[in-house]
């Protein structure tokens, strides 16, 4: 019987101004992370519209993290608050609904901070890997 | 249906060489929509692009997917080249296969995998695209220089020179920053005074500029060409128009005993001041916390000795609000408090002073006249030690220290070294250091003459201990090269304390939403190829609050800032982001959700017309977008219970398709 690594699937949201450079940056010094992790750019944190992250883990995902730029340092002014108030409730929704705590997660990295990107993601991807898969929610007639 | 063409770059072999890009575009020609897919070995070249130029022609192309390096670096270059050929620049989407797959994943076949994941997310996304055209706002032809040092100065001048008006907002009573307190400078050893009083006047006697000294920032709205800034104009209980800056009252005030901030402390100024004798504007300022009258409402004799009848006790903070086009961030650099290191014994020894201190005291217009005599005792000192790296280029352990190498310091101590053994021939001075830093013209030679021609013992190692001996002070070092403790009786030790950006920086930053590192230096919008810009549009960095710089750096820096600022202000008017939100009307059930969460304030409610059943006519409140207020953020976007808001280039269904597509 052929065995193959269980390899999670994670969404990562990052805002354009902070945490997609701060992407760019891991990539600049070549600070790896697993290749689990699928970036897609928003203009800021608060852009994610719970109804993303709900798609996502009736799609499959595993795991999904919002990265935004640090509290205080929004390149809108005040965008991260936001996500950060509307994460809260969600995930404690979600949480209700058997989707683990760990698998959700908003996290703030800046331009500057490639390497807190790499950490972050590497750790985020070893914890929902350690979870398994993900059943709830998931849309089986998604998959074909 | 879209029809889609497929780019993906090699960069050479920065992405080729860990994903396989024939097999990405191979891959991805068999999506639904995809009617060419090619990959080139430089997409960004002018070959590339007029690779995709063709492609867009022969296969009338409506949509294309570059999968390149990061589209904040090469986004604006693909989207021109699909312009030139007619097509929507906003029917151009990146997959980024180099920061986020090529350079950070080792294994061919996964990176490969994930290219083409990522491939099909943007395909997906553009599917979904929708022309867009940007709108136009227009300049405010003024603009905002925060900080009045010499970077501040320097870009002032060179924008004004231009044409263009220009506000210099400085916190202090006067322009000049750091370097009106050095003494000479390095490697010409010219005094700073001579060569930076000019340039302090030049400012002032422009009739572009506006100095607004004593004034510090309160608040920035807006967007490139058009912020608002208000501006707090600390109260002087002096009316600036009237005084003349005789100085009369600074030399009758009574209460003596405010610290003289200019000269490090050393000595005590009156409540009533001017900094220092080329001060500008020259006018003079009330001390708060030292002036009677204002405390006590005692005394009044500057009143009463003032010609001009310039004071006014009763003066107030006034917030006056100006526009601008554009705002340049010169706040400048503050050495860090040496007491965190009490080994070295400064706050606790007279004798350790910082180098900006060892300036006052050796500057001619200083406390001491220039001459160099020890705090304690005012005798003069024989043996100086100094030590250098003192909270520069700590390891993560040392947290009362920066990690970075403050530049500066080498050079300036070789320059104190040289100065003190010139005028003091019998003075033994000491250096300890990590490692000689001096890169820069004519640096090194700066500093072999200290060594080779003055005598200078250089010793590599660093200083453990600095106590007091009696009336001397033992230092305790090592000599690396040599294997040895040292012990030196010294007269007198001098810290080469680590810069750090001003304090304010952080929350000046925070107004002008501009990214700044962790050391709380500003962040430059591309490291090397856009040094004086700020990612935030509008926002330019001048001077030591980007990174640490030596005089001449900070002088071509400031140039560089306004050459852009200049770029900026010579248009008329400036091309808006349209990736902006906008409400669909008929959705759109007027809550107010999305007007609350707006920090722009972009979003306003009016009442409309809508055809209701059987021949009626029914208001509705519905929401409408400025668009060029509004900057995109997309907030709104997710307040809006009903679904109406959304935004362009980012719509909810873009972003969903993006998510099935990397979750398939």
């Amino acid at each position: 019987m052929q065995v193959t690594e269980y390899k999670p699937k994670i969404v990562a949201f990052c805002c354009n101004w902070c945490s997609y450079a701060g992407a760019d940056g891991a990539g600049s010094a070549r600070l790896s992370y697993p290749e689990e992790v699928k970036i897609i750019r928003v203009p800021c944190s608060c852009r994610v519209n719970p109804m993303f992250i709900l798609r996502a883990f009736q799609r499959g995902a595993d795991g999904v993290i919002i990265a935004g730029c640090h509290p205080g340092d929004c390149h809108y002014t005040s965008g991260n608050y936001f996500t950060r108030r509307r994460m809260a409730l969600l995930f404690s929704m979600l949480d209700y609904l058997g989707i683990e705590r760990e698998r959700t997660r908003v996290e703030w990295i800046s331009a500057a901070e490639g390497a807190k990107f790499s950490k972050t993601m590497t750790e985020f991807c070893a914890t929902v890997a350690a979870l398994g898969e993900n059943k709830r929610l998931e849309d089986l007639r998604c998959k074909k | 249906m879209q029809r889609i063409g497929v780019f993906i770059c090699h960069c050479g072999t920065n992405i080729a060489g860990t994903v396989d890009v024939k097999a990405v575009a191979e891959a991805l020609s068999h999506e639904a929509g995809v009617v060419f897919s090619t990959d080139y070995q430089y997409m960004c070249s002018e070959s590339g692009q007029q690779l995709m130029r063709e492609a867009i022609r022969e296969h009338r192309l409506t949509g294309i997917v570059v999968g390149s390096c990061s589209p904040r670096m090469h986004e604006a270059t693909f989207r021109k080249a699909a312009a030139a050929e007619g097509l929507n620049s906003y029917m151009v989407e990146i997959a980024n296969l180099r920061e986020h797959v090529s350079w950070i994943h080792k294994d061919m076949k996964e990176a490969t995998e994930k290219a083409i994941i990522l491939g099909r997310a943007a395909i997906a996304k553009v599917h979904l695209n929708a022309p867009l055209q940007a709108g136009e706002s227009p300049v405010t032809k003024r603009a905002l220089v925060i900080g009045g040092g010499i970077a501040g100065i320097q870009t002032a001048l060179d924008i004004a020179e231009a044409g263009f008006e220009v506000d210099i907002v400085e916190k202090s009573p006067t322009i000049g920053g750091k370097m009106a307190q050095l003494d000479k400078t390095f490697p010409t050893l010219d005094c700073a005074a001579c060569i930076l009083t000019p340039k302090m006047v030049d400012a002032a006697q422009h009739e572009k500029i506006t100095i607004y000294a004593y004034s510090e920032l309160e608040a920035v709205k807006g967007y490139i060409g058009n912020f608002k800034a208000q501006i707090r104009r600390k109260a002087r209980f002096v009316d600036e128009t009237k005084c003349t800056g005789c100085g009369i009252c600074t030399e009758k005030c009574p209460m003596k005993k405010a610290p003289n901030e200019f000269n490090m402390g050393f000595d005590k100024r009156g409540a009533v001041y001017i900094p220092f004798a080329q001060a500008v504007p020259k006018v003079a300022t009330i001390d708060a916390d030292y002036c009677l009258m204002l405390k006590n409402g005692k005394c009044g004799i500057c009143s009463k000795v003032c010609g001009a009848g310039a004071i006014d006790y009763k003066q107030q903070d006034e917030i006056i609000e100006r526009e601008y086009g554009a705002i340049v961030a010169a706040t400048g650099f503050n050495p860090i408090d040496a007491k965190v290191y009490g080994e070295y014994g400064y706050g606790t020894c007279p004798d350790v002073v910082t180098s900006l201190e060892l300036e006052r005291l050796m500057n001619a217009a200083g406390p001491t006249n220039g001459t160099l005599l020890r705090p304690s005792d005012k005798e003069h000192p024989h043996t100086v030690v100094f030590v250098q790296c003192v909270g520069s280029r700590c390891t993560e352990t040392d947290e009362r220290g920066k990690p970075y190498c403050s530049k500066i310091c080498c050079m300036y101590t070789a320059k104190h070294a040289m100065l003190i053994r010139e005028k003091y021939p019998d003075t033994d001075v000491y250096v300890f250091y990590i490692d000689v830093r001096t890169p820069g013209k004519n640096f090194d030679e700066f500093y072999r003459r200290a060594v080779e021609q003055y005598g200078v013992h250089y010793i590599k190692g660093m200083v453990g201990k600095v106590t007091q001996n009696g009336k001397q002070l033992r230092v305790q070092a090592s000599d690396l090269l040599a294997g040895e403790q040292l012990h030196i009786n010294a007269d007198l030790v001098v810290l080469a304390t680590a810069i750090e950006p001003d304090k304010t920086a952080r929350s000046i930053g925070t107004m002008l939403t501009a990214s700044m590192d962790t050391n709380d230096f500003f962040t430059e919008a591309h490291p090397k190829l856009r040094p004086v810009e700020s990612p935030t549009a509008g926002i330019f960095l001048s001077g030591v609050c980007q990174g640490p710089k030596d005089i001449p750096e900070t002088v071509s820096q400031a140039s560089a800032c306004a050459a852009k600022v200049i770029g900026v202000l010579a248009k008329d008017k400036l091309t808006c982001n349209p990736c902006v939100a906008s409400s669909d009307e008929l959705l759109c059930n007027g809550c107010s959700s999305c007007e609350k969460v707006c920090p722009y304030g972009a979003i306003t409610y009016t009442d409309k017309e809508f055809r209701g059943p059987n021949r009626t006519t029914l208001i509705r409140r519905v929401a409408s977008v400025n668009p060029a207020v509004c900057q995109g953020c997309g907030a709104c976007t997710v307040a809006c219970p009903s679904g109406a808001m959304d935004l362009k280039g980012f719509t909810n269904k873009q972003i969903m398709a993006e998510v099935d597509a990397i979750c398939k």
